[in-house]
This record gives structure tokens, C-alpha cells and sequence, in this order.
């Protein structure tokens, strides 16, 4: 064979590897539809979006999702009620305040929270945090929303915080300096000058970190319980999306059912959801990246 | 016609020395250029240029810097092929035939046309590897007995054998910046290319170093074609048989290198050659 | 004045600093004081069991070395010529982009909707039932984005003059690539391979949706077999209203950590190894 015609081949080769990103994409789009057309085949679609009680799994069933959505939502404000501001604080103290020497150690350090393997989180936030909080919480279920979301903000955290530095690295020094030579003190460029400029990277920072914590599964598995209920009371058992499509993972579920289908509507739910955060957080960053190119 | 050879006495004596034999301009054309144009995207880098370079003979590009000499050295082997966005027009001949045609094979074009770089670039693996590569590559050797001795010919021609026989395994990376550009030579020679081209090769090298590579080219033309790029008008004075002389894209000047330096044609070449310019 | 609330900001940015390294370490003390009584060596190699004391991860810690092992294996091959392709030949196609696009957002799907996708093509439509494989395919499939850019990186720190003296040579783009552009990026790749792996070994999600069990009380022995992975058995474990299994959960979490920290230490080496050689 000649060269050429290998030269060829081996090509079409490696090109057939790159596109193989498009299909899975289209691979995990077309999975969730055929099985979200047939659940909304028997379903409703005004019922599944708009329904406040989440039964599949038992006789009297109802498939209202908003329980389910109810519970992902209110774990994640959680988290990201600790994350953000604290990711933006520990942003701006590394990059406007720091030494580099402290730089150095804090930074793989962060790392490592965010390479800690979730059940672990679900773990310390079962048999740790929950027992905690109940010390001076003592209406604190013993599967609650509280826990797994302040820990899920931990696991965030450094999400947060390398994406903001990334942001205010990127705002030009001549911004800085102009502020420091009329005087101000570092807090006041910091709040003053380099947030507002690292604006749009730090939200798309805040957007991505939002879509990882609906999206993770875990934590919530393990800590937050498996009773949907519509509610905003951090202090009782509910269930997120992911919890929901574990639970019927564990079990034995015949494929072509309705509880099947169930599983996969609401991955479809979820997907649609992380998958416009993503794209927002994404059109952020380039707009952010063309203003400081 | 002025009396360059009074201002520039070094110059036009040394090129006077080791200008070409009177049977030069008899050699045989071996690369014939015909009204090149060289575009980057929209920019033209080259404008116009023809010239004939005759085989086993040292010719020299001389000019400023951004003057186009390098680019125009890579159209002679394709290189620019690599760049995205670039054009040729005109046309370019080795032993006739043109290079730029749609069906000519720019593998087999560069093992006739061999290269050594600017800056030397040997492969980050053994002496030996360096030079095995091209060989390997190009299906060159059949045997391991042929294969060591082709590298330790090229060893030889590049006059580095000596220094690196007994440590043909180590790392070409240990080695000194002088030794790494032979070694390149080496590796361009051990594929029996018919032309060299150099694109400055000493100029990142000391004064030592650079002599030897200079004795090496005055060596080589003996079996190949040389074209050398320089900065360096000593230089091209001291090595060369012919030299042309590029000025923004275009080929100002082309002759033998005796004449350009003492009884250049154009006023531009003498200002640059008595640097009174560039 | 504005000195002194300049102060005060920086003790609070450098505060919220140290309650998040002091949670880590109360997490860390945490497993250990409730996992090291329960780790020993009967612990690795017994196998599960519904006495909280007898019940091991051997099965489990063979799960997921089968199942990592051939992530790896399918990951690599796939990721690095895909790399190749974006980084070498086709960097400024539309069609290029639109990939390169696709990957970014791979990458930030979570890791539930690739078992979600696992589950209908690898497990139901192409069969593969819930083995070593599904899970294996699918978990390489999440790793993908993460190999795919580690490799990109490290092809482009492989010089110009290098590629532009091969190709003097005579030789091919596919030559050029595998004998020098390849062997010279190889750090780099094993690197981000290693830690892309050693996310993988945590994953949980995805492996449940496919169904690997969380009761299978023995190890693989062939790629068609059903498994469970230790975060799984952690899970199991974790999950169990008796107390007694707490310990074992802690001790499987310090099993787990003990395998990351492992492999994030080869990633290390092997990347030292390979920079002192190209200085050589």
C-alpha cells in the first residue's frame, strides 16, 4: 500500500476519534428523547412539569416532578450559598493579597478538596455534619437538605475559586495600578476595580458552579434522603433529581416500564437544565475573554 | 561602475581568492526559478524572482533581515507547504522539472532537497537515532551492518566523527551548539540528498565553530549543490561561488560573488555590500 | 481608617481560607477515626459478607481495578488520536471547531447522564448487560474529555523546529507524529491519563445507573462479568441502618483515598522520569 493511501487512512482514523465527542452527544441526546417520548406518552407533559407529588414507585401514582426539582433547588442554594461567597473571598485573597509562597501551598490544597471522591463528602456529611448540626439544631432530621448542601458548597468551593482567580488574573495590571496610584488600598481595588472588571468571568464562574451542584449525585444519595416533597424547609428528608434516578438504579427495574421511563425523563429534565447553564457560563467566558483579549 | 574594491579592501580581497573557476558558468542549471510571487494570505512576501543556480557549486543569499532570503529558501523544498495561508506562483525546476506541479510527491522532493535550520534542531534521542531516522523513514538500509555504516559515513562527512564515535548511544542533547549543527548536517547528508540548503547555520555559533562549518561547506560542494543563506557578507564572501542579493521580496542583484562585492551592477547592492544600507 | 478596614478584609478573605482547609481536615480526621480501627489486612482480602466484621473489599477493590484498567485501555487509544487530529491536522476546519465545541460541553455533563446513556446503548441496545464492560465504556466515555485536552497540551509543548526537521527529512505528517511528536508529548499524555483514571476510580453515579450491583460478593473474571467498584461498597455500606457497617464504610474510604493517592503519585513520577530524561 502506498504511502499516501496510509497517510489517508490513518487520518480518517484519528478524525473518526474526534467526532466520536459528537456522538456522544448525540448519542446522550437521542437515549433521553426516545425514552422521554415514551413516558410522555402516558404521561402529560403539563403533569410532569407542573404536578407537586412525585409517586411513581408506589400504587397511587403521580408523576409531578416539581418535588423532585424542589429538593435539587434547595440543596444547591445551599451550596451555593457558601461557595460563592467564600470561593470569591479566597479568590481575591489569593490573587490581590497573597504571597506567592502561600500561593503555592494553598493552591494544591484546594485541589485536593476538589479531587475527594463524592461518596466520601456523602459519608462525612451523613455521620459528621448532620450529627453537628443536631447538637444545636435539634430539629435537624437525620436526612436533611442543610448538611449535604453545605458540604456540596465545600466540594464547590474550589470550583469557584480557581475560575474567579483565572478571571481577575485576566484584568490587565494597568487597571490595578491606576487605581493603587490615586491611593486606594488593596480592598478597595480589589471590590472597587478588579471584581467589577472580572465581573463576567466571575458570574460564569457562579453559572458553572451552579450546574455542577444540581448535577451532582452523591452527596445527596447518601445524606439527603428519598422522600420527594415539595418544600423549602432545609431541615427535613427530601430528594433531588439525582437521588431519585439512583434509587431506581438500585432496584430491579424492568426495562419498557413506566418506572424505566421515569428515570430517564427526569435525566432528561436535568440535562436540559445543566446543559443551558453551561451554555450561558460558556458565551460569559468568551464575551469576558474578548473584552480583555 | 565605481571603485568598490578601494572601500572595501577585506571584502574583494577575500572574494577574488575563492571566487568560482572559469569553468563554473558551464555547470548545468540545477534549480531554475522562473517569476516566483510568494504569498502569505494576502501579503506578498516575494515579487518577481527568477534565477538559475548551477549544480555543485556554493550560492549565497544575502540581504537584510525581513528581506524574504529565508522564505524564499524554503520554496526550494516545500517547507512553506506546512505553513497554513501560503501561495506560489511561477515556477520552480530541479533538473527540469517543476516541483509546484498538482501530482509531484513533496516526500520525495525533500529527500533530493536536504535542509539544515537556523537554529539546530536535533531529535531529543541518541547520535546514532539522529541519524537512523531519515534512513529508517525513507527505507534507505536494509540490513543493520548497512545502517551503521551509512550513519558513520555521514558522521565522517560532516566531520563530527571523530568527536562522537565512542558515544554514538548518549543523548544528541549533550552535545555542544557547534557539534549539534554538524550533527544536523549530518542527519540532512545521510539521506544522500542532491541539494543542501542552509538557512544560517552558523549564526548562532562562535567564531570557532563557524570556521568549521564553513571549511565543511567548501568541502561538501564537492558532491552536492549548496544554497546558504547568511547575514553574514564575510561570510558569503569567504564560501560562495555566487551570490544574490535580496532587498524587500525582490532579487536586486545575481552574479558571481567575486563580482558583487568588488563591481556590483546596481547602486543598491554596493550601498548594502559597503554597508552603507541594511 | 480605610487602613484598618483594608485589615479587616483581609482577615475575613484569609478566614473563609482557613474554614475551608479546616473542614477538609475534620474530614480527614473524621474517616480516620472512624475507619483505622476496621483497616487491616483481612479487610483487603475478605470479601463481603452481612457480618460487619467479617465483610471485606476484596471483591470490590478488584472490581475496580478490572474496571479502571480497562477505562484506560479504551480511553487512551481514543483520546490521544482524537487529540492528534484537532492538534495536527484538522485545527481550523468548521468541523473542528463544532468538535472541540462538543467536548467542552462533554465535559461538564454530569457524570449521572453518561450512566443514563450507558445504560440505554452500552447495557440494553448493544447488549453488553451490566458487565466490566458497560461500565468500563461508559466511564471511558466521561474520561474522554479530560484525556483529549491533557494531550492537546502536551503536543503543543513539543517545539516547531522538531516537526519542521523531520519533515525536511522527507518524512510524513503520520511519521513526523509517531516518531518524534508522539514519543516527545508522552509525559504529558500518561500524565493526564493517570489523572483522569484517578477521577474515575471515585466515580459512583454512573457505575450505579448501569447497575453494577452493591451486592456481589465476588471479584470479576472476565470483562462479561458483573461487578461492584469500592465507592459503591462504600455506598452499600454507608447506607445500612446498622451502625457496625460505619466502620467499614470509613475503612473502604481509606482503602479508596489510599488507591488515589497512589496513582496521583505515579502521575508524579512518571512525569519526573520522563523531564529528566529529555534533559539528558
Amino acid at each position: 500500500m502506498s504511502t499516501r493511501a496510509l497517510e489517508w487512512i490513518i487520518e480518517r482514523l484519528l478524525f473518526l476519534c474526534a467526532a466520536l465527542s459528537i456522538l456522544t452527544t448525540a448519542g446522550i441526546i437521542m437515549v433521553l428523547a426516545v425514552e422521554t417520548y415514551q413516558f410522555l406518552g402516558e404521561v402529560s407533559i403539563v403533569e410532569f412539569l407542573t404536578g407537586t407529588q412525585w409517586t411513581p414507585l408506589f400504587s397511587d401514582r403521580h408523576f409531578g416532578v416539581l418535588p423532585l426539582v424542589a429538593g435539587t433547588m434547595l440543596v444547591s442554594v445551599i451550596a451555593l450559598v457558601v461557595a460563592l461567597p467564600m470561593g470569591v473571598l479566597t479568590a481575591v485573597y489569593l490573587s490581590e493579597y497573597s504571597p506567592d509562597g502561600v500561593r503555592r501551598i494553598v493552591k494544591p490544597i484546594l485541589e485536593l478538596l476538589a479531587g475527594v471522591p463524592t461518596v466520601v463528602y456523602g459519608y462525612f456529611a451523613l455521620t459528621f455534619v448532620t450529627p453537628l448540626l443536631q447538637t444545636f439544631l435539634p430539629t435537624l432530621s437525620g436526612f436533611n437538605a442543610l448538611s449535604p448542601g453545605l458540604v456540596m458548597g465545600l466540594m464547590i468551593l474550589p470550583l469557584v475559586s480557581s475560575l474567579s482567580e483565572d478571571a481577575m488574573r485576566a484584568v490587565p495590571r494597568g487597571l490595578r495600578e491606576g487605581s493603587y496610584a490615586l491611593g486606594a488600598t488593596r480592598m478597595q481595588t480589589a471590590l472597587r476595580v478588579v471584581v467589577p472588571a472580572a465581573f463576567s468571568g466571575i458570574t460564569a464562574a457562579f453559572i458553572l458552579a451552579a450546574s455542577r451542584a444540581i448535577g451532582e449525585t452523591m452527596i445527596v444519595a447518601i445524606a439527603a434522603g428519598q422522600q420527594p416533597r415539595l418544600t423549602g424547609n432545609p431541615f427535613v428528608p427530601i430528594e433531588t433529581m439525582t437521588a431519585y434516578i439512583v434509587q431506581v438504579s438500585l432496584g430491579d427495574t424492568p426495562q419498557g416500564t413506566i418506572e424505566y421511563r421515569t428515570i430517564f425523563a427526569v435525566g432528561m429534565l436535568l440535562f436540559l437544565m445543566t446543559f443551558g447553564l453551561n451554555l450561558i457560563s460558556t458565551w460569559l467566558r468568551e464575551r469576558f475573554r474578548e473584552e480583555y483579549a | 561602475m565605481t571603485a568598490a574594491s578601494s572601500k572595501i579592501p577585506s571584502l574583494s580581497g577575500i572574494a577574488s581568492r575563492s571566487g568560482p573557476s572559469p569553468s563554473a558558468l558551464d555547470a548545468p542549471v540545477k534549480i531554475g526559478v522562473d517569476a516566483m510571487n510568494f504569498y502569505y494570505g494576502e501579503k506578498r512576501a516575494l515579487d518577481g524572482i527568477s534565477i538559475q543556480i548551477r549544480a555543485n557549486l556554493v550560492t549565497a543569499f544575502i540581504g537584510p533581515s525581513g528581506c524574504g532570503k529565508s522564505t524564499f529558501l524554503r520554496t526550494l523544498n516545500r517547507m512553506n507547504d506546512i505553513i497554513p495561508g501560503t501561495r506560489v506562483e511561477g515556477t520552480v525546476r530541479i533538473d527540469g522539472e517543476s516541483i509546484y506541479d498538482p501530482g509531484v510527491d513533496v516526500v520525495q522532493l525533500r529527500r533530493k532537497v536536504g535542509m539544515v535550520f537556523q537554529k539546530s534542531n536535533p531529535f531529543p534521542k541518541s547520535i546514532f537515532e539522529n541519524i537512523a531516522y531519515g534512513l529508517r523513514i525513507n527505507g534507505l538500509t536494509t540490513s543493520k551492518a548497512e545502517m551503521a555504516d551509512r550513519v558513520e559515513e555521514s558522521l565522517r562527512q560532516a566531520a563530527i566523527w571523530d568527536e562522537v564515535k565512542d558515544r554514538l548511544h548518549e543523548s544528541a542533547l549533550a552535545l555542544s551548539g557547534g557539534q549539534q549543527q554538524r550533527l544536523c548536517i549530518a542527519r540532512a547528508l545521510a539521506i544522500k540528498p542532491e541539494i543542501l540548503l542552509m538557512d544560517e547555520p552558523a549564526s548562532a555559533l562562535d567564531p570557532i565553530a563557524t570556521q568549521r562549518i564553513e571549511e565543511l561547506v567548501y568541502e561538501l560542494k564537492k558532491n552536492y549543490t549548496i544554497v546558504i543563506v547568511t547575514h553574514n557578507m564575510q561570510q558569503a564572501a569567504r564560501v560562495s561561488d555566487f551570490t544574490a542579493f535580496f532587498w524587500l521580496g525582490r532579487l536586486v542583484e545575481f552574479g558571481r560573488t567575486d563580482k558583487i562585492f568588488t563591481a556590483p551592477q546596481e547602486k543598491l547592492t554596493e550601498d548594502y555590500v559597503t554597508g552603507r544600507c541594511g | 481608617m480605610r487602613k484598618r478596614a483594608d485589615l479587616i478584609f483581609q482577615i475575613v478573605s484569609l478566614s473563609t481560607l482557613v474554614i475551608a482547609l479546616s473542614a477538609l481536615a475534620a474530614l480527614i480526621y473524621d474517616i480516620v477515626k472512624d475507619g483505622a480501627s476496621r483497616l487491616s489486612w483481612p479487610f483487603i482480602t475478605n470479601i463481603a459478607s452481612r457480618n460487619a466484621n467479617e465483610a471485606g473489599v476484596y471483591h470490590a477493590l478488584m472490581g475496580s481495578i478490572w474496571v479502571i484498567a480497562l477505562t484506560g485501555a479504551l480511553a487512551l487509544p481514543v483520546g490521544v488520536a482524537a487529540a492528534i487530529y484537532l492538534e495536527e491536522y484538522g485545527s481550523r476546519s468548521r468541523l473542528a471547531r463544532f468538535i472541540e465545541l462538543n467536548i467542552a460541553n462533554l465535559a461538564a455533563v454530569p457524570s449521572i447522564i453518561y450512566g443514563l446513556l450507558g445504560l440505554g446503548l452500552f447495557v440494553r441496545l448493544m447488549g453488553m448487560g451490566q458487565s466490566v464492560l458497560a461500565g468500563a465504556a461508559t466511564l471511558a466515555l466521561l474520561a474522554l474529555p479530560v484525556v483529549i485536552l491533557s494531550t492537546r497540551e502536551a503536543l503543543r509543548t513539543v517545539p516547531k523546529s522538531i516537526r519542521e526537521g523531520s519533515y525536511a527529512l522527507g518524512a510524513t505528517k503520520w511519521q513526523t507524529i509517531w516518531h518524534q511528536v508522539l514519543p516527545m508529548a508522552m509525559p504529558g499524555v500518561l500524565t493526564g491519563l493517570i489523572l483522569a483514571l484517578s477521577r474515575s476510580i471515585g466515580e459512583t453515579a454512573p457505575l450505579i445507573t448501569i447497575g453494577a450491583l452493591t451486592y456481589i460478593p465476588f471479584a470479576p473474571d472476565s470483562v462479561w462479568s458483573k461487578f461492584t467498584v469500592l465507592p459503591i461498597q462504600v455506598f452499600n455500606w454507608v447506607s445500612r441502618p446498622q451502625t457496625d457497617f460505619k466502620a467499614n464504610a470509613a475503612a473502604g474510604i481509606l482503602v479508596l483515598l489510599a488507591l488515589l493517592l497512589s496513582m496521583n503519585a505515579i502521575a508524579i513520577i512518571v512525569r519526573d522520569r520522563y523531564q529528566r530524561q529529555g534533559r539528558a
